[in-house]
């Protein structure tokens, strides 16, 4: 497989107004991500978290400002872009190889040259031998991965996730973290990675974004400082806290978290 | 066949046998006519006496409910097509189409005898536009039941219309459709039969029509035995397909002999 270069996203004072419901989901929001960078995006739900990454992945049109992915605007749908959403979004008629198989034949490529490619994928994410399995046939968080790896098959040069694991149980969730870190850090793809777990959005991220309630705007952005790989042991390390508490006083700060007195 | 379906087919076995026998007691004990209500040992000596020649009527009706149902089928879900893809078609031909679906067809079938003549043809005609319905709509559904997520993410591989199309939408509406194929498989016997009771020398529905003139009471149930054999067989077939074709799908252990 030939590496393709990961892209580099420039938002650009980036506000979206549901016209028809007069809803303001993001308020000038500018952010600029690095090629190769990870960055979680962490906020309350309604937040419009989701609404900023269908933007950069031109499902969404801003309302006004504008996104640029890999030095070109988005207008439609970038090429060689990875999406993971929170339903595995699996096609429940194609086995496991063929659901990674999609994007090859979507865009006109070799699929039976892909294949290697695709089962060393599923190596990699302990999915060996179930490449002829129907999604019906697997947990929640195997079609996960499976929806992971087929975002990651056709090699792009940016990997959007919405809540990738948030109906995932806490297990199953730390264990795809630690999958998700070692998938990155063989292919150092940019991601943009949206979570409202505090702890996973420290524990992925070179960034944190943080996003305060609507209308969806940036409140901070903490640099996380962590070497790679990460154990998830490192979670209870002081300046892990450190990150967490100063989110969780940013949270406080909006109203969201309140102590009893 | 697995141990299951083995199972069912001797339970089903079994409740006909004990049916035909109270059914056989009944009417000798309080001694039904048999013109009202033949026993079944006279029925079943009845169909064997002329079984070739039932078995003739029944061919022809087979091949009419079958080649009304697959011109249902493709008509049908081109039709599907074509109303999913067009916004214009959408508020035009499916409008029409559900409007006409409350017109009872069996009012129309004559028509087709006065354009059509008395051969094959309007039988074929009349089965195809009772079952076409079930499949038009049952398809729309399908096709439109494709969770958005799904959508988008086709929309962000930047799929083509066609590869939207064929690769998603046709595949996730195909358990629709096959839901609509059950219901217009057993639609196109009866539409089959309407045509033969209209005007015809062959068929079931013509040897019912025939026997009702002779008062030949036997015959009617004969032909209606083997109409319900052949419904539950056309049943059975459409559900081996969909096996054969959707072995993905969870949902298929819906068998229920109901044509
Ligand atoms: N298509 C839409 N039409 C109208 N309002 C929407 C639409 N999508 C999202 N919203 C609204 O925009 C806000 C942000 O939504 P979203 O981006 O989904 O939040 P998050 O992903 O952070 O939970 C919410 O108040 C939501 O109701
Ligand atoms: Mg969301």
């Amino acid at each position: 497989m030939s590496e393709r270069a990961a892209a580099g996203i420039r938002i650009e004072r980036v506000v979206k107004i549901f016209g028809d419901v007069g809803i303001t989901a993001l308020n000038e929001v500018s952010l600029d991500i690095a090629p190769g960078e990870f960055v979680s995006i962490l906020g309350p739900s309604g937040c419009g978290k989701s609404t900023l990454l269908r933007c950069v992945a031109g499902l969404d049109t801003p309302s006004k400002g504008q996104i640029v992915v890999g030095g070109v605007p988005v207008s439609a749908p970038p090429e060689h872009l990875g999406i993971v959403f929170q339903r595995d979004a699996l096609l429940e008629w194609r086995s496991v190889i063929d659901n990674l198989l999609l994007p090859i034949e979507f865009r006109g490529g070799d699929s039976r040259a892909v294949r290697p490619h695709a089962k060393a994928l599923l190596r990699m994410v302990g999915l060996e031998g179930f490449e002829d399995r129907y999604p019906s046939q697997l947990s929640g968080g195997m079609r996960q991965r499976v929806a992971i790896c087929r975002a990651l098959v056709d090699d792009p040069m940016l990997l959007l996730m919405d809540e990738p694991f948030g109906a995932l149980d806490a297990l199953t969730r730390d264990q795809l973290n630690i999958e998700l870190q070692r998938l990155w850090l063989a292919n150092r793809k940019t991601v943009l990675f949206v979570t409202h777990s505090i702890t996973e959005a420290i524990f992925l991220a070179d960034r944190v974004v943080v996003f305060s309630p609507r209308p969806g705007s940036i409140a901070d952005v903490i640099h996380v400082d962590l070497p790679r790989p990460r154990k998830l042991a490192v979670r209870t390390s002081e300046l892990f806290h450190g990150y967490a508490g100063r989110i969780r006083t940013l949270f406080e700060g909006m109203g969201l978290l309140k102590e009893d007195e | 066949m697995n141990r299951q379906s083995l199972q069912g087919v001797a339970i089903t076995t079994m409740t006909l046998i004990v049916f035909g026998l109270i059914w056989e007691a009944g009417v000798s004990y309080f001694g039904v006519k048999p013109i009202v209500l033949p026993p079944p040992s006279a029925i079943l000596r009845e169909l064997f006496s002329e079984l070739p020649w039932y078995l003739g009527h029944a061919w022809f009706t087979l091949i009419v409910t079958l080649g009304g149902f697959a011109l249902a089928v493709v008509i049908g879900v081109a039709l599907a097509v074509l109303i999913v893809e067009s916004k214009l078609l959408e508020k035009t031909i499916y409008t029409v189409i559900v409007g006409l679906n409350s017109v009872p067809k069996v009012a129309i079938a004559p028509l087709f005898v006065i354009w059509m003549g008395t051969g094959a043809e309007p039988k074929l005609a009349i089965a195809f536009l009772i079952a076409v319905f079930a499949i038009v709509i049952d398809t729309v559904l399908g096709l439109k039941s494709v969770p958005a997520d799904i959508l988008d993410l086709g929309r962000a591989l930047r799929g083509s219309r066609s590869m939207m199309l064929w690769r998603i939408r046709f595949p996730c509406a195909l358990p629709s459709l096959f839901a609509g194929m059950k219901v217009a498989i057993s639609l196109a016997l009866v539409g089959a039969i309407v045509g033969e009771f209209v005007s015809s020398q062959r068929g079931l529905g013509y040897v019912i029509l025939s026997a009702q003139g002779t008062f030949d009471t036997a015959r009617v149930f004969a032909a209606v035995f083997l109409l319900a054999i052949l419904g539950m067989l056309l049943f059975a077939a459409i559900v081996r397909i969909e096996r054969w074709a959707l072995p993905w799908h969870a949902s298929q252990k819906d068998y229920s002999p109901s044509a």
